[in-house]
């Protein structure tokens, strides 16, 4: 029920020629659980940020780009420093990090809600700090929080949004009923927003966002307080999105999320990006590594020393009557232990092997510290 | 997506801000007179109780009951100068409940003011357009109290209305009282609107001229004075010179660029205010 319908004709808000939400993506996408070789990660040292790592959209200009942009709030709290992000046409864009790592702050900046207090931003060509009223033509923004107009029902809420951008009563008209459709509200048109159920508020604000056919939407932290359904709703319609070439800047916590759905991901820190990649080059480079526990019939610490020698890692501990091994590469690391295990007469009762994933390689990033 | 299909860094497609700002006021006020719309019976309702049950009990029941009333000059000159005040504290409460308590409510409780503080304009024009649709709500209030305070009295109300005061004074009382709002739904968090009422609103009114005319405080001149300050003494008064007959007021000299002062200021403190509110 929350699979968004492909549109299946161009509808009269798009049928302008030089418009088009139907055209074939821009580039395809390799696998993205494929690791690739060329795939590099950029890390940044303390005190200078990262570029760019490997981008699947080889050659698309930047939407967003962003120099050495700091915030400071009052009070001296440098929440985002010295920032240089860029973000290519046609990407899905994640932004990763710990509460309190500036990454609203780093949207708020985008979308001229926080005023950079050095640096620079630019969003289509149009310096965000210089230009905000410009600036805000091509920005579409969807907040954490539920901002939908509660003195406005669902469709006027679109339609109004439309006019805010300048759009006729006719063409805001179309594109509201459109998009209504698009993302399964129309029998949601009269409703007041309060009645909105959480993924169905988070729909149409997306929907609003959308509606004045911006060059990027910004999305901070979209499926936060959303059931699995209402989150895999989402994320599809930001694949269909990104298909008819929509460029997302998304911020998020959920690792797995953000492993699937995001073309490249930057990784933030105390305002600080520590590294920007896609997600299998961000695997490759930092985690790519595997953990693997085994349990064996006999004397434990025999089998450990054992897998010692034949491993050739320190990283081999005995927890709980199992034994524990990090290793740097997943591939291969079974057959590893069990020719060590088969090697000693050892007879195994369990043998598990878990890869590294987002979350090891942010956890490494950003170490275990709690934040805020 | 028009935008995306443009080249890299075609701006061209962008329109001017000032073409986009226009549109967007206007969509605005077009937001507001419907949500208006929707909510006139309560908006009526809302602007019409106070100065009903004032204007009832005061000139019309009182002067009945033999209930002493206006001081020397009798009932009918009570009814008469009550009329300009109650006009002028129907804008003014307006402005103060209607804009301000709207605007704590969309700033500090739903942030639903955000579809239109990304709208294509600066932020200013979003506060220029609170004042304008405040202002019109206000002069809408007004004109629906004026007959209570012409006929509801149980004696004769001296009306004598003079036209270019008339036109004159009521938008600035309109723009100052939306502007006050503004400026009050800006600094007021919602666990302080309460306030508004009870600090704002009540002093602003029993201390504005509304129920005695400024000159009559000759016999108190240290409040006289005071008085000065609230904003309300120079619509009152205003509206006593543009409405009634035979009774003294604050000169028109002082009444209109205080009026002007007013209104500048506090729209000035208003477009301030929701920009620090909305920005960081
Ligand atoms: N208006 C503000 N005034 C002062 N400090 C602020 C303000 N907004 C944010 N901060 C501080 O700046 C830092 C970065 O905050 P920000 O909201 O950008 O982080 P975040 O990455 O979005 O975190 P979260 O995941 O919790 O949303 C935090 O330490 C926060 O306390
Ligand atoms: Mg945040």
């Amino acid at each position: 029920m929350f699979l968004v319908p492909r549109l299946q004709q161009t509808p009269g808000w798009l049928s302008r020629p030089d418009i088009s939400i139907l055209r074939p993506r821009m580039h395809s996408l390799p696998p993205a659980n494929i690791s690739r070789p060329g795939g590099t990660v950029t890390l940044a040292s303390e005190g200078e940020s990262a570029g760019n790592g490997a981008t699947p959209h080889p050659g698309a200009a930047d939407v967003i780009s962003t120099t050495a942009l700091k915030k400071v709030y009052p009070g001296g709290m440098v929440a985002v420093d010295e920032l240089s992000l860029s973000v290519r046409r046609g990407e899905i864009f994640g932004l990763l990090g710990p509460n309190g790592a500036g990454k609203s702050t780093t949207v708020g900046m985008l979308t001229t809600r926080v005023i950079p207090t050095s640096g620079s931003a630019v969003v289509n060509g149009i310096d965000v700090v210089a230009e905000p009223a410009r600036a805000k033509q091509v920005i579409g923004v969807v907040s954490q929080a539920n901002t939908l107009d509660q003195g406005l029902n669902v469709w006027e809420n679109l339609y109004f949004h439309g006019r805010y951008f300048g759009m006729s009563a006719q063409a805001s008209r179309a594109a509201t009923n459109d998009l209504l459709e698009r993302f399964r509200l129309a029998d949601k048109k009269t409703a007041e927003v309060e009645a909105l159920s959480g993924g169905m508020a988070r729909r149409l604000m997306v929907a609003r966002a959308l509606l004045h056919q911006p060059a990027v939407i910004f999305l901070d932290e979209p499926t936060v307080g959303l059931d699995p359904q209402s989150r895999i709703a989402l994320w599809e319609v930001l694949g269909e999105l990104q298909d008819e070439g929509q460029t997302v800047l998304v911020t998020t916590h959920r690792m797995e999320e953000a492993d699937e759905h995001c073309d490249r991901l930057a990784i933030m820190d105390h305002g600080r990006i520590k590294a920007v990649d896609t997600p299998a080059g961000l695997k490759a480079r930092l985690g790519g590594g595997a953990s693997v526990t085994v349990r064996a019939d006999g004397e434990i610490e025999k089998l450990a020393s054992q897998l010692r020698r034949a491993v050739f890692t320190t990283e081999v501990q005995v927890v709980d009557g199992h034994v524990r091994i990090s290793l740097p590469q997943a591939e291969g690391a079974m057959q590893l232990v069990l020719a060590a295990a088969q090697a000693g007469r050892f007879r195994l009762t369990d043998l598990a092997v878990s890869c590294d994933n987002l979350e090891t390689v942010f956890v490494k990033l950003t170490g275990k510290d709690l934040r805020e | 997506m028009t935008a995306s299909t443009a080249g890299p860094f075609d701006t061209e497609r962008t329109r001017s801000v000032r073409g986009a700002s226009w549109t967007a006021f206007r969509a605005m006020l077009l937001r507001d007179f419907t949500i208006l719309d929707k909510r006139l019976p309560q908006f009526v309702a809302g602007t019409v109780m106070q100065p009903l049950m004032l204007v009832f009990v005061l000139t019309n029941l009182f002067p009945r009951i033999g209930q002493a009333v206006g001081g020397g000059g009798g009932a009918s000159r009570f009814s008469s100068l009550l009329m300009a005040g109650i006009v002028a504290q129907t804008i003014i409460f307006i402005g103060i409940f209607s804009v301000g308590t709207e605007m704590v409510r969309e700033l500090g409780v739903t942030g639903e003011v955000e579809d239109r503080i990304l709208a294509p304009t600066p932020i200013f024009v979003v506060a220029a357009e609170k004042i304008v649709s405040g202002g019109l709500q206000a002069l809408f209030g007004a004109m629906v109290v004026f007959p209570i305070g012409a006929f509801v009295p149980s004696t004769p109300v001296y009306l004598e209305v003079r036209p270019i005061v008339l036109l004159t004074l009521t938008p600035l009382a309109c723009v100052t009282a939306a502007a006050l709002g503004l400026t009050m739904g800006a600094r007021f968090s919602p666990g302080t609107a309460s306030y508004l009422f009870g600090v704002v609103a009540l002093p602003l009114s029993f201390l504005g001229a509304i129920f005695y005319t400024w000159p009559s405080l000759d016999a108190v001149p240290l409040l006289q004075y005071a008085l000065l300050v609230n904003p309300l003494v120079y619509a009152s008064e205003g509206f006593r010179a543009a409405l009634v007959a035979g009774e003294p007021h604050l000169s028109l000299f002082v009444v209109y660029p205080a009026m002007i002062v007013s209104a500048v200021v506090f729209t000035v403190l208003g477009m301030r205010g929701l920009r620090e509110r909305v920005l960081s």
